[in-house]
């Protein structure tokens, strides 16, 4: 958990509302964390709770027509929400950059891999071009291309995918960011690849130490690099701690579905897997109270807070080591018991 | 315990006394022509190179592998959706490799595919009903009780509900669009199912919602699966048979226990240790990492394809490619050091 009092990115109460032609979407409600230099923090949680329009906002992608912004968030010390564009520019791409799930979408297809992160290096960095293909060569090979000289002067279509993404991470790392955003790295790659991919990102940030925030659905895949882990659901935070705490005694009933619905290389496979019912929320029409309450097995309705009232990030108080908060009207005690009687025992908690 | 058998009749995990199989896959080939090379010349894909396994009734046979190891390709010819190179498909006694008109029409129904993509594999301008009726008219049957019926207690058996017959895809969560493809796939009572990475687009609550769909259909219904994924746990959770591919062939084929608890090929091995574990907290010691990516299928490697990624190659694996044969481990892989230790304890 990040208690430092000076976290390289400080989010407060973070709103992202858009305007469309059916209505309001809050795709982000009300989320606060924060990340130091040197650790990695883990956003969970299924498509649309809200976490690629939470790190565009970060690094100021959100289109200022069409959306509407609250809340802070700071990066070093600066306030990135109401940011002029032109000292936006300058922030990203030198102090924060961004890694996408799909590499495509971020490369260029008609320059070559070399050019691109020469003109990336060069937007920050007065030097001349000699320079900065040495500095994208060296990238190159940091990120584990092979034969980086020939690869230098290659299309993006060239490269197979496990290899786009590398282009995209040294492209993303060039400027040596303090910060770096990747949203899914890995959710189009192959197990093998993705491990490659995820051991040199560990590798990279232990390098250049800088705050790192991985966006995945996959519990497995937060597991093995988070330091810090926060679960998403319909715009808003459902949990919040350390990858220890948040794994080891998880306190959501959202998160106890999403471990009990993953499928694991242990355990019986013949057990049923425990899935949750229905579908995430609209967020053109948020449920009242508890935006988890339509899907949750354990929500106290019929005179019960969960319809009505929504439930406030509290911290757990009867574990000894603070910084664990988990939303949700449950009593701890009742929490505690039911993830030891119920949950740990079914997918891959057990 | 090396000794080269053949591999259809020893596929392990069940025995000749337990019956015909439903379906039996010798020696599989597809190679795709494509242009490339130096002078625009004419090379080919070995897309599937020798591919075969048995499946029988009510069991489901996993298949597994990266990317481009040839998994749809296989998935494909067995429905007769794309025609094979070469090799033989026999279906419940009668070959149906190059199956024409009647007897594929016969097959149609029988035999069903279900794709991963269930936004593009639904007509959007087709109702729920039309579209889960389709066969049955395509196919001029008239269940009892009128097609409309039949076609509500398809939507009932998926746990969709059957009053939403006349509402269009686009009305449908992703996992929703899933249970219609797999109510349209029902509609001919297939005896198998061949479902090509059916809930790859599924967020995991769905996923386990149409896993546990998946499961207790093959349970009532006594079907059988063909099951392509590249996720391992997923097919663990759904397979009691699997088969690894690596550019083209099967390089393990066992049952469950055998694969996931005792790999023999350090493929096997190696595609189960990249997996994230969500229960081993930051854990990467013993971890086997490959190095780079699967070569191109269109000149694989001499010898053991796996060779140029694989840490146990000596020179022999170059020269000789290795058969696949019974290992101490009791699966089936073609490899010449083949491994034999526990991987994971139950
Ligand atoms: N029509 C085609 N023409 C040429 N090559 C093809 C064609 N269809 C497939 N291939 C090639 O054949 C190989 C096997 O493809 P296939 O789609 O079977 O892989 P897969 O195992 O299903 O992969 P994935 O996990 O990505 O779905 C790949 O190299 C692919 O590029
Ligand atoms: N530009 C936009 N206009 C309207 N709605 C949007 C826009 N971008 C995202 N959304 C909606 O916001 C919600 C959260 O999206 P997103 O952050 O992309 O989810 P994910 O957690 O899968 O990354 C979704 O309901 C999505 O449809
Ligand atoms: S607040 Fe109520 S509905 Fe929400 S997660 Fe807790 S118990 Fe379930
Ligand atoms: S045959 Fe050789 S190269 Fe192939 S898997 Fe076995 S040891 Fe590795
Ligand atoms: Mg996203
Ligand atoms: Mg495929």
């Amino acid at each position: 958990m990040s208690t430092a009092n000076n976290p390289y990115l400080q989010v407060s109460n973070l709103r992202v509302k858009f305007e469309t032609h059916d209505g309001t979407v809050k795709a982000v409600d009300g989320v606060t964390f924060s990340v130091e230099k040197g650790k990695t923090l883990g956003i969970v949680g299924e498509s649309g709770s809200g976490k690629s329009v939470t790190s565009l906002a970060i690094m100021g992608l959100h289109n200022p027509k069409s959306t509407l912004l609250q809340g802070e968030i700071l990066v070093d010390g600066r306030n990135v929400v109401g940011m002029p564009d032109d000292k936006l520019r300058l922030l990203r791409g030198r102090d924060m950059a961004m890694i996408f799930q799909d590499p495509l979408t971020a490369l260029h297809p008609f320059y070559t891999i070399g050019r691109q992160l020469v003109e990336a290096y060069r937007v920050h960095h007065k030097v001349t071009k000699a320079v900065a293909k040495k500095r994208a060569i060296e990238m190159l090979d940091r990120v584990g291309i092979p034969q980086p000289q020939r690869r230098f002067g290659q299309y993006p279509h060239e490269f197979s995918g496990g290899m786009r993404q590398r282009a995209m991470i040294a492209m993303s790392l060039i400027n040596d960011p303090n910060l770096l955003i990747a949203d899914e790295p890995t959710t189009a790659l192959d197990v093998t690849v993705q491990a490659q991919i995820l051991d040199l990102l560990n590798d990279l940030q232990r390098e250049f130490h800088s705050a790192v925030i991985l966006i995945t659905h996959d519990l497995g895949v937060v597991s093995q690099v988070a330091d810090d882990v926060l679960v998403m659901y319909g715009g808003r935070v459902a949990e919040y701690g350390t990858a220890q705490q948040v794994m080891k005694l998880p306190q959501h009933p959202y998160t106890w579905g999403l471990l009990a619905s993953m499928p694991s290389l242990r355990g019986d496979p013949e057990a049923d897997l425990l899935p949750i019912k229905g579908n995430p929320p609209s967020l053109l029409n948020v449920p009242p109270g508890c935006v988890f309450h339509p899907r949750c097995r354990y929500a106290m309705l019929k005179g019960g807070p969960c319809d009505r009232e929504v439930p406030e990030l509290l911290q757990l108080r009867t574990v000894d080591e603070p910084g664990h908060t988990v939303a949700c009207h449950l009593p701890e005690r009742q929490r505690i018991e039911t993830y030891q009687e119920e949950i740990s025992s079914v997918g891959v908690a057990q | 315990m090396t000794e080269t058998v053949d591999a259809v009749q020893l596929d392990t995990g069940w025995k000749a006394a337990q019956g015909e199989p439903l379906l039996k896959v010798e020696n599989l080939i597809k190679h795709f022509p494509v242009r490339g090379g130096m002078f625009g010349s004419k090379q080919h894909v070995r897309a599937v190179d020798g591919v075969s396994f048995e499946v029988r009734p009510g069991e489901t046979l996993g298949l597994v592998g990266e990317s481009g190891c040839g998994k749809s390709t296989t998935g494909r010819m067995l429905v007769r959706l794309l025609e094979p190179t070469s090799g033989k498909i026999t279906f419940e006694g009668q070959d149906i490799t190059h199956a024409r008109r009647g007897q594929l029409q016969r097959l149609r129904s029988d035999m069903q595919i279900i794709f991963q993509d269930p936004y593009s594999s639904l007509n959007p301008r087709h109702t729920v009903g039309t579209i889960v009726g389709m066969p049955l008219k395509v196919n001029n049957i008239n269940p009892p009780g009128g097609v409309k019926k039949r076609v509500q207690e398809l939507l009932e058996l998926v746990g969709l509900n059957p009053e939403h017959y006349n509402r269009f895809p686009h009305e449908f969560s992703g996992g929703q669009r899933q249970r219609i493809g797999i109510a349209r796939s029902l509609a001919l009572r297939p005896k198998i199912i061949v479902a090509d990475e059916p809930v790859s687009a599924l967020d995991v609550s769905i996923q386990a919602q149409v896993i546990n769909l998946l499961r207790d259909l093959q349970r009532d219904l006594n079907l059988a699966f063909v099951f392509i994924a590249h996720d391992l746990a997923v097919v663990r959770h759904f397979s009691q048979r699997v088969a690894v591919m690596y550019l083209g062939k099967i390089v393990e084929i066992g049952p469950r226990e055998q694969i996931y608890n005792r790999p023999a090929h350090p493929y096997t091995k190696a595609l189960l240790s990249a997996v994230p574990d969500a229960t081993r907290l930051g854990e990467s010691v013993g971890r086997i990492r490959l190095q780079g990516d699967v070569p191109t299928p269109i000149n694989p490697p001499s010898g053991c394809r796996f060779r140029t990624r694989c840490w146990k190659a000596q020179d022999i694996c170059a020269t000789q490619e290795p058969a696949l044969s019974v290992k101490e481990t009791g699966s089936l892989a073609a490899c010449h050091f083949p491994e034999n230790a526990v991987l994971i304890e139950n």
